[in-house]
């Protein structure tokens, strides 16, 4: 088969895997020799149409697979033209694509195919040629493969900057239904061992004089859960991610959409994927790491376990918590702040600094351009108060729920061009 | 100038001003450093009424993130960053020469020709060389040049777009890349641009698949959806030739005779079917789907000693082994020096599953509940049975209550042997972790102390069987 055509399909089965980042990992260049560099910042290459960042060569080794997942493109029973890059292959143009300028480097998955060991071998032989023969200190991410012998996982941490086991559903049941020949508890124990690796390597690295154990996944791991592909509602899903990051000291957890593809399932129906909800989750889930949010908080701003659509998540808390509004931005502290609508983390250390110097005053919040008509409700600045009544209104929510703006970008449609 | 008046200096000298030494934040010489490579020409005139302002009786300036002068320094701040980190991504260099396989080798040059908004290229020349050492590059920009020939840097006049090659081979593959890893039913073209803006598209190989990509995104998604599920391939891929998922459990508890495990003759044998029953367990207390594994007890069957703490914590679940997070380190330790051979022991717990809520990137123990204590009890009977232990060391509250059923403090029966009902000793004593939590250095070396003083205690009467 020609290469470009393996590429399409290769790259076609693997875009249904959200993450493509590639920061946070060690600072290394090529002054002293090999191609290549890292520093810190992830840089995304392109942005395709549907917005999302290209910053990595996103391929499987190969389509073939054994498993028989229901929600993926490349299960067993799928009609979907097979194709396999050999390692050679694949090196190569991870190359030349890097020399061009085009990637970061590479995002290597691959189907199963003969057995989780040989596949394992294969996905860490590309990275071990790309770092060995030729030097290649650009980013490399490798999918790994729960069932693998531990070895073969070391031998991945080496070579790759991070590492990801995608636990795919949010619930067991899910996944012994959706994915029989997946195994939940298998996933949690390889993901357990990373990271056991991770910070052993990690914490080695800091001690000095202690012989350092050998290099491993310094970009850590992540993984990914597909949202609406079964009946688990938000409250599942951010209780799975809560106990991910806690657990397992994850970067990320990405939420992907279930999403149509060429060769749906009799089990799974293609559906319009609830992109929607997907941006709901994320903005959550940045609420849990960097807001101070509990998931109870943020589950209580919406109804039933799920997150409200039409509101941000910090919004829809803060319209349920409105006794604990206004706030003083001259005098509340910074984990209050924080839950105000329309603060963000870098707006609220502005805030802070300011006002060590001078009272923060209406006309100084417009300067920092912040979205006053959401803001204001909410807070109390040197010149202002909230209207009276104001965040006792019973309309209050029609007044600040977006329309169009961000609800809207976040549907999928029709644009009208360029 | 000069020329308009030259009576006035004529006349006047200029007075010899001592060089300005004006003491101002690092933070600042950093931001001005950037912001001087802005396009705008008022850049100066801003960094020295900045320089005035910050030396002259304002030092707390730069805090004042709302100050009209301090916003539009942030505001060029980010354009250069901008500016420098939109060339690092969207740069593109064709290959003149010929690329050895795999190596590029010396008769490649590589050539970008790009479009930066301030006065970056020579600034930016660091990332590329660091990233592309090994390379010879040039990158060609309208108002400056910069060609690495694998060594050194040279800097060169402006040129034009016609002075880099128009193509480059590789380019239809990262095409066809672009293409397949769009997906047409997550179709945000506005989010696409506001993060690669349409003037970048000129010098992007990529860029003419646009439109055609967008045009046609309604048209498959909804192929897709109207052709709906399709039938399974009639060749389906080759089933596994190993069995990749684990044997399922029989469900022991429904299935199998309550009495199997008394007729197995074998304790090792009986243990690792005690594994693999709570292991199979479809009633297991809700909140263990959200633990790693269950940890199981580790040691030689017939020890001296069998020490039974609450659950496994954080490390102990990772790991799936016993007392090896901070209390069994501790515990490693008082063992040792109470003259007990740690390898010669055998650890468990009450509760074979770790009990916590997540906070952050941590998980915060919780102390197992009654119901969870009555629910593992039976299993942990059979392994002491099966483990016959000369002593059964019980530490902290919920091991003895696993073993007695009662909820007895330890406080009152510390040190006391309690006989079970099912015949063993059982040797109460605290629990390791609570030595950790104590707040007083003091009070923390007396009741390591005591506990290593209980343990040395318990292994004198182990030595004594039957006392």
């Amino acid at each position: 088969m020609e290469l470009r055509r393996k590429l399409e399909i290769l790259a076609d089965a693997a875009k249904y895997d959200a993450s493509c980042a590639s920061s946070g990992t060690e600072t290394r260049d090529s002054r002293e020799g090999g191609i290549g560099s890292t520093e810190g910042m992830g840089i995304c290459h392109a942005y395709a149409p549907d917005g999302r960042c290209i910053s990595l060569l996103k391929v499987l080794l190969t389509n073939a697979c054994l498993f028989d997942c229901a929600y993926c493109i490349n299960r067993a029973s799928s009609q979907v033209p097979r194709a396999r890059f050999t390692v050679r292959e694949l090196v190569t143009l991870v190359l030349h694509f890097y020399r061009r300028n085009y990637i970061e480097g590479l995002f290597l998955s691959s189907g199963i195919i003969r057995s989780p060991d040989y596949t394992m071998e294969q996905i860490t032989e590309v990275a071990r040629q790309l770092r060995e023969e030729h030097g290649f200190r650009g980013y490399i991410h490798l999918k790994t493969i729960p069932d693998a012998a531990p070895e073969l996982l070391a031998r991945a941490g080496r070579w790759a900057d991070r590492l990801s086991i995608n636990v795919e559903l949010p619930q067991e049941a899910s996944l012994r239904r959706l994915a029989p020949e997946k195994d939940a508890a298998g996933i949690r124990r390889a993901m357990a061992g990373l990271r056991l690796r991770i910070d052993e390597a990690r914490e080695a690295g800091r001690e000095a004089g202690r012989a350092a154990p050998p290099r491993f996944a310094p970009a850590g791991q992540s993984t990914q859960m597909i949202v609406g592909a079964d009946a688990a509602d938000d409250g599942a899903v951010l209780g799975a991610s809560a106990t991910l990051y806690a657990a397992y000291g994850l970067r990320r957890v990405y939420y992907s959409a279930y999403s149509p593809i060429p060769d749906a399932s009799a089990t799974l129906p293609p559906q319009a994927p609830p992109l929607l909800r997907e941006h709901r989750l994320y903005q959550a889930d940045w609420l849990l790491r960097f807001y101070g949010f509990e998931l109870e908080e943020i589950l209580a701003g919406g109804e039933d376990g799920m997150l409200d659509l039409g509101l941000d998540p910090k919004l829809a808390w803060a319209l349920k918590h409105r006794g604990r509004f206004p706030i003083d931005v001259n005098r509340a502290p910074r984990e209050m702040l924080l839950r105000v609508p329309g603060l963000g983390t870098r707006t609220v250390e502005k805030l802070l600094s300011t006002r060590r110097q001078r009272a923060i005053r209406t006309d100084d919040l417009a300067r920092l351009r912040l979205p006053l008509a959401k803001l204001l409700p909410f807070l109390v600045t040197a010149d202002r108060q909230p209207r009276a009544g104001l965040l006792d209104r019973a309309d209050l929510r029609r007044l600040l729920a977006p329309r169009g703006g961000l609800a809207a970008a976040a549907r999928p449609r029709q644009m009208v061009l360029l | 100038m000069a020329g308009e008046a030259p009576a006035l200096f004529a006349r006047d000298r200029v007075p010899e001003t001592a060089p300005l030494t004006a003491s101002v934040p690092r933070r600042f010489v950093e931001a001005a450093e950037t912001a001087i490579r802005h396009r705008d020409p008022d850049r100066f005139a801003l960094l020295y009424r900045l320089l005035w302002r910050l030396a002259r009786g304002e030092p707390g300036l730069l805090q004042v993130a709302t100050d009209p002068d301090i916003l539009r320094l942030s505001a060029m701040v980010r354009a250069v960053r901008r500016d420098a980190h939109k060339m690092h991504a969207f740069l593109r260099f064709r290959c003149v020469g010929t690329e050895a396989p795999g190596e590029a080798g010396p008769a490649a040059h590589y050539v970008a020709w790009f479009e930066p908004d301030h006065h970056i290229l020579e600034a930016e020349t660091g990332f590329f060389i660091r990233r592309f050492a090994g390379l010879r590059w040039s990158i060609l920009t309208p108002e400056a040049s910069a060609h690495w020939d694998g060594e050194t840097l040279r800097m060169g006049p402006g040129g034009t777009r016609r002075e880099a090659p128009a193509e480059d081979a590789h380019e239809e593959l990262w095409r066809a890349y672009y293409r397949s890893v769009f997906n047409p039913a997550r179709l945000k073209p506005a989010a696409m641009r506001a993060e690669m803006p349409v003037k970048y598209w000129r010098n992007l190989p990529e860029a003419r698949e646009i439109p055609r990509l967008i045009a046609e995104a309604p048209q498959r998604v909804a192929g897709m959806l109207a052709r709906g599920a399709a039938p399974p391939a009639a060749r389906r891929q080759r089933p596994p030739s190993r069995p990749v998922q684990p044997m399922p459990l029989p469900d022991v508890a429904e299935t199998m005779p309550a009495d199997l495990f008394s007729r197995i003759e074998d304790p090792a044998a009986a243990l690792t079917a005690l594994r693999a029953e709570l292991m199979g367990r479809n009633d297991l207390p809700s909140w263990t789907a959200a633990s790693t594994q269950p940890v199981f007890g580790e040691g030689p069957l017939g020890a001296a000693l069998m020490f039974i703490g609450e659950q496994p914590g954080d490390e102990e679940d990772l790991a799936g082994r016993p007392f090896v997070g901070p209390a069994g380190r501790l515990f490693d330790r008082a063992a040792t020096e109470a003259g007990i051979d740690r390898s010669a022991a055998y650890v468990t717990n009450a509760v074979k599953h770790f009990k916590f809520k997540p906070t952050g990137r941590r998980r915060l123990h919780q102390s197992p509940d009654a119901g969870d204590i009555t629910y593992y009890r039976p299993f942990l009977k059979r392994e002491i049975e099966l483990v016959a232990p000369g002593l059964v060391v019980s530490l902290g509250a919920t091991a003895l209550r696993a073993l007695t059923g009662k909820p007895l403090a330890i406080t009152r029966v510390r040190g006391e042997v309690i006989e079970a009902p099912e015949g063993f000793r059982i040797f109460p004593t605290v629990h390791p972790s609570y030595l950790l939590r104590l707040p007083d250095p003091a009070g923390k070396e007396r009741e390591y102390a005591r506990f290593v003083a209980d343990l040395a205690a318990a292994r004198e009467m182990a030595e004594r069987p039957g006392a």
